[in-house]
């Protein structure tokens, strides 16, 4: 019986990955290598003020002297820094006659993505920021938001059209001595969405940058501000996905996030990166680095993340709270199926008195994957009263995957609060045949149990994307159990 | 509807039916009895097609149909029902999403549309009051939480959805307190049709004054040593099961 069920079992999750199309379009790319040529090229190209390649610079030698951090609970080959090409950009047809015409072969690849570049064929109430490689093609529902006040715009248009936004908060959440990839992705970010909610502004529709590798060899490192001020809301969602390679390909991403005064950001992640073949070869290496700073007083973060892509993922989308009153949230579903590994969590710093977080981390491995929670819960001395609940739960399916847990605690106030609750927990052979005798496949059966055990989860995503989102869960263990 | 030929199985090995033949026509119902550990749940397992049991010898027959080569999902739409003896608990799968899959993918079978929500909703409203089931068990997860009694409950509440030809009902009635048994024998009696068949597994008499047998096997180390009217569960009840022992016992040596 164990045999029949693992041999089902590896059925349902051989899934096969959708996006992993190549689309042939023209491409600038500069050559392999990293160095501070390499990174006043780039800078050149962007057409960049001084202080942000002094920022890059700066950057880059501070990351000369870093190692590849090496606490994770993941296997990671050697990474040749100098293999990467670290700017390829789709080129501008001559032929097209405004900026705001695309070439037809990119709107052909973002619907082909389910991606309209065109606003009025585009899911009604959501603005898309759509970055190929290392730029941004095209950011829609400008001129509608900016009636409003909002800007979202790419972040080179960013750096040309608002310089003194970009400066005063430009890695004060992330500082670019953060970590390894945060400080490469300081030096070399090449694109990437910029976002500005103006005081008392609830944004009508969701803003979303979908991020797509296409070039082989290249590496892509983006970089995400977003400021939301003070009673502003604004609720964002970022999705990506690459072509099937056998090479695996490097993303070292930044998301940065303030949010002021009684204002709320909600940052929803559906993360699709090509995992990777059933054998484990190939695949991205998502390795990023995001955090929100809860400035002001009664300020809220929440990150929601549904991680079923990238071959290794080495992520922890944190809160610092530093305003009274602040809250913190982090929603995960993370999925390892075949030979991919996750390395997920948050950081929870509790500096404000009264701040709250909750964190729900929901690991489901199947396959050989290896699926680690690593979460930190800090709360410092001034902080009094705040309070922490983290919930981190383990689906296994098959016996030859891995789940496990690495919470850490640090309490530097007495009135503190701190609860963790943990489980682990099997799909059994006996709830498989309970549906079974119902009639359902033990196919619908997993999907049935993994979205039960993902929902809390998944009710936190903006409604378009959460039914997407569970499509994407199924998939992502299609022909994996039994 | 169903012919059970010298059917022996085993599990891991343990030989546990060792030739059982049964055959029950449409509109009956049988009752199973007999001592715990006599293969009782084993024959309503092989029935439901699950593979921890094993077949090695014998057949089963279902309208005509070889029924052991058919998938446990097959069976179930193609109207064969098992109240577990013990319900399994799914958590974070609510009834609701649960009892919509099963009853579409059983439409499915049959060549009909998936029920409209409303629709579904509506049926799922009325077999809650057929049965008598607290409406806030249907918007739980499926029997996470639920006392022994409601999950027996829930059982019948789920064979009242799903309709089956062949319903088999494995120790519904144990851990039942009066009412409980009163509803669930009525849930039973309500679903009744001419031309639909149970196969109730029990150790109680009580039940069957309810749910009214027309035959009453006994199951005893793997088969099937005597079947008679429902008067027979009344005599077991009285004396108990030595006297069948003894006599099994007398035949082999005979
Ligand atoms: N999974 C299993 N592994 C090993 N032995 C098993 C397993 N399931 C059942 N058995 C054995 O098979 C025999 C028959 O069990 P079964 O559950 O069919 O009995 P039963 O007649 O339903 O008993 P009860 O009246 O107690 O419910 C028992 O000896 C039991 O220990
Ligand atoms: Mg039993």
């Amino acid at each position: 019986m164990e045999k029949d069920q693992n041999k089902i079992l590896s059925d349902v999750t051989s899934g096969e990955y959708k996006y992993g199309f190549y689309s042939d379009i023209e491409t600038e790319q500069i050559p392999k290598g990293l160095s501070e040529e390499v990174i006043k090229v780039i800078s050149k190209k962007k057409d960049e003020p001084d202080w942000l390649l002094e920022f890059r610079l700066k950057s880059y030698r501070h990351w000369l002297t870093l190692k590849m951090p090496a606490w994770a609970h993941l296997e990671i080959p050697p990474i040749n820094y100098q293999d990467i090409i670290y700017y390829a950009a789709p080129r501008k047809k001559e032929t097209l006659k405004s900026v705001d015409d695309i070439d037809p072969e990119l709107k052909k690849t973002f619907d082909k993505l389910g991606i309209s570049l065109e606003e009025q064929k585009h899911l009604a109430g959501v603005a898309v920021d759509a970055v190929m490689d290392s730029v941004s093609v095209k950011t829609t529902f400008r001129e509608t938001l900016a009636e409003l006040g909002i800007i979202f715009c790419s972040f080179s248009e960013a750096v040309k059209e608002y310089p003194e936004l970009v400066k005063r908060y430009l890695g004060t959440v992330v500082p670019y001595t953060d970590n390894f990839f945060a400080s490469l992705n300081s030096a070399v970010f090449s694109d990437g969405s910029f976002c500005y909610i103006p005081k008392g502004v609830r944004c009508p529709m969701e803003l979303s940058t979908y991020f797509r590798i296409n070039s082989a060899n290249t590496g892509q490192f983006e970089r995400t501000l977003l400021v939301a001020d003070e009673e502003s809301y604004v609720s964002y969602l970022e999705g990506c996905t690459a072509p099937m390679r056998d090479e695996n390909q490097l993303h070292a991403a930044i998301v940065e996030i303030v949010v002021e005064k009684n204002a709320e950001v909600k940052y929803s992640t559906v993360q699709n990166w090509y995992p990777g073949s059933r054998e484990g070869k190939g695949g991205i290496f998502n390795f990023v680095t995001k955090r929100g700073m809860c400035k002001g007083e009664n300020s809220k973060i929440s990150w929601t993340q549904v991680e079923t892509g990238s071959a290794i993922t080495w992520k922890y989308p944190s809160c610092v709270l530093r305003g009274d009153n602040s809250i913190g949230e982090f929603y995960s579903v993370a999925v390892t199926n075949n030979y991919q590994q996750a390395d997920t969590g948050t950081k929870m710093i509790h500096v404000g008195k009264n701040t709250k977080s909750t964190i729900v981390s929901k690991g489901i491995s199947a396959g050989r994957g290896q699926n680690s929670y690593r979460g930190l819960v800090k709360v410092l001395k001034n902080a009094a009263y705040a309070r922490n609940f983290s919930q981190c739960d383990s689906l296994l399916l098959g016996d030859r995957c891995g789940a496990h847990t690495f919470p850490y605690l640090e309490v530097e106030n007495q009135t503190a609060i701190v609860e963790h609750e943990a489980t682990t927990s099997k799909i059994g052979e006996d709830q498989i045949f309970y549906c079974n005798q119902r009639g359902i496949s033990t196919e619908d059966a997993i999907a049935l149990i993994v979205n039960g055990y993902a929902r809390e989860v998944l009710n936190k995503l903006p409604m378009e994307f959460a039914v997407e989102a569970q499509k994407l869960l199924q998939i992502s263990l299609e022909g994996s159990i039994g | 509807m169903l012919v059970i030929n010298n059917l022996k199985a085993s599990i891991e090995g343990k030989n546990i039916l060792k030739g059982v033949n049964l055959e029950i026509k449409p509109g009956e119902i049988h009752a199973i009895m007999g001592p715990n550990g006599s293969g009782k749940s084993t024959l309503a397992s092989v029935l439901a097609g699950r593979d921890l049991v094993k077949v090695t010898e014998g057949s089963v027959t279902y309208f005509g149909k070889n029924l052991l080569e058919m998938s446990a999902e097959d069976r179930a739409k193609e109207g064969i029902f098992l109240g577990f003896q013990y319900p399994i608990e799914i958590p974070g799968v609510s009834m609701v999403n649960f009892m919509k899959a099963a009853v579409n993918e059983q439409r499915k079978h049959k060549g009909l549309e998936p029920l409209s929500a409303s629709d579904f909703l509506k049926m799922m409203r009325e077999k809650k009051e057929l049965v008598e089931i607290d409406s806030k068990l249907a918007n739980r997860s499926v029997n996470e939480g639920f006392s022994g009694g409601e999950k027996k409950k829930n059982e019948i509440f789920q064979m009242a959805m799903l309709e089956p030809k062949l319903a088999i009902l494995d120790e519904t009635d144990s851990g039942l307190d009066i009412d409980a048994l009163r509803v669930v024998a009525n849930g039973v009696n309500k679903i009744k049709r001419p031309d639909n068949s149970f196969i109730v597994i029990t150790h109680y008499q009580r039940l069957l004054d309810y749910i009214v047998p027309d035959v009453v096997h006994v199951l005893y180390d793997g088969r099937i040593v005597k079947t008679a009217g429902k008067e027979l569960a009344l005599e077991l009840e009285e004396k108990g099961y030595d006297w069948i022992k003894k006599e099994v016992e007398n035949n082999i040596l005979a």
